[in-house]
């Protein structure tokens, strides 16, 4: 079959930009993966293991840094969380300095909980 | 004047009338543009950071609260703001011996701040979660009202409600053409877990918490920041 006709085509693209200029294209700030999905997954009751939760993380983790794109707020926080949850300390610490690092905003609240960790333990 | 004084074919008449008035304001209603949110307090304020507490919950589903708090930080780090990692923060009350979303809401402001160094705090409630079965359909309808307010100035910046149901697939007319656009940006997050009141969590949180028509600013991490 042969093309559409040029006319037809130029209807389609007007009518097309008239659509998507009534809300702005969703363009993303982040690199969102199943983030929500896994957040869901700590939270309840009946979970996979936080070493699964990690497993997953970690591989979307990689999927963003090889495409450049940013990893949303929280994300380096949460897998600091899961690394508390197995007892590893050190790469938790890892994770709240690089939320800190990444967000400048977060500052605050990360010093809060790395003071704590370092806290001598009762 | 008694009501004696109408006959009952006057009184029908009314009725009527009253009633095709009312749909023509609701058609009405539905092409024109809501009224604009007052953005004063808002644009006054500017905040940067939001801490998203523990929605209160007032359904009978126990996963609602944390069905929607895994899936507000989505819309409001999209619209531009740095949010607080709800994990931790879960994790950093109960510390503390506050398990219940009630009690968190109360916490001082200062207090938060203290803690979290976030600039406003989003106080979320759930009214409607899960699925209610009937014999001819079904619905499933995740409902939630959110305030911000400044933690350092103590000011209300916004709040609003939203709804996402199942039975919007046999009622088009309510979304619109943002409602789908909303609905193609969750489509993703949506196709990959199987509880369904989660996926409709995602779209109300999505109409609640995002840059929208009357809903939350661009913030500073947006390149849109001040546009709006």
């Amino acid at each position: 079959m042969k093309s559409s006709h040029p006319l037809r085509l130029g209807a389609a693209i007007v009518i097309g930009s008239i659509l998507v200029g009534c809300a702005p294209a969703p363009t993303r700030l982040y690199h969102w993966e199943g983030f929500q999905g896994q957040l869901y997954e700590y939270f309840k009751a009946d979970s996979s293991s936080p070493e699964d939760q990690l497993r997953i993380l970690d591989a979307q983790a990689q999927k963003a840094r090889a495409s450049g794109a940013a990893l949303p707020p929280g994300f380096r926080a949460h897998l600091a969380m899961i690394y508390l949850r197995l007892g590893r300390d050190g790469e938790a610490k890892q994770e709240l300095e690089a939320e800190k690092a990444n967000f400048p905003e977060s500052a605050q609240y990360m010093d809060f909980l790395l003071k704590r960790m370092t806290a001598p333990k009762s | 004047m008694t009501i004696s004084a109408f006959s009952l074919g006057t009184a029908v008449t009314r009725w009527s009338q009253l009633a095709a008035s009312l749909v023509a304001v609701a058609a009405l209603g539905a092409c024109a543009a809501p009224s604009p949110y007052d953005y004063t307090a808002f644009k006054q304020n500017r905040p940067v950071s939001m801490l998203v507490l523990p929605p209160v919950n007032e359904t009978p589903e126990v996963t609602a609260t944390y069905g929607v708090l895994s899936q507000v930080t989505m819309p409001l780090a999209e619209a531009g703001y740095y949010v607080v990692p709800v994990s931790l923060m879960d994790e950093t009350f109960r510390q503390n011996g506050l398990n219940n979303p009630t009690e968190i809401h109360d916490v001082s402001p200062r207090k938060l701040r203290e803690i979290f160094g976030a600039d406003a705090a989003v106080y979320i409630k759930v009214t409607r979660y899960g699925t209610s079965y009937a014999v001819i359909s079904s619905e499933t309808r995740v409902t939630a009202q959110a305030r911000i307010v400044d933690l350092r100035t103590g000011q209300l910046l916004w709040q609003g409600s939203a709804t996402a149901s199942s039975s919007e697939n046999r009622n088009q007319s309510q979304g619109g053409l943002a409602g789908l656009l909303v609905n193609a940006l969750v489509t993703q997050i949506v196709e990959t877990v199987s509880d369904t009141s989660f996926k409709y969590a995602a779209i109300a949180s999505q109409r609640l918490l995002s840059h929208r028509t009357n809903g939350v600013l661009y913030g500073p991490r947006s390149p849109n920041y001040q546009t709006d």
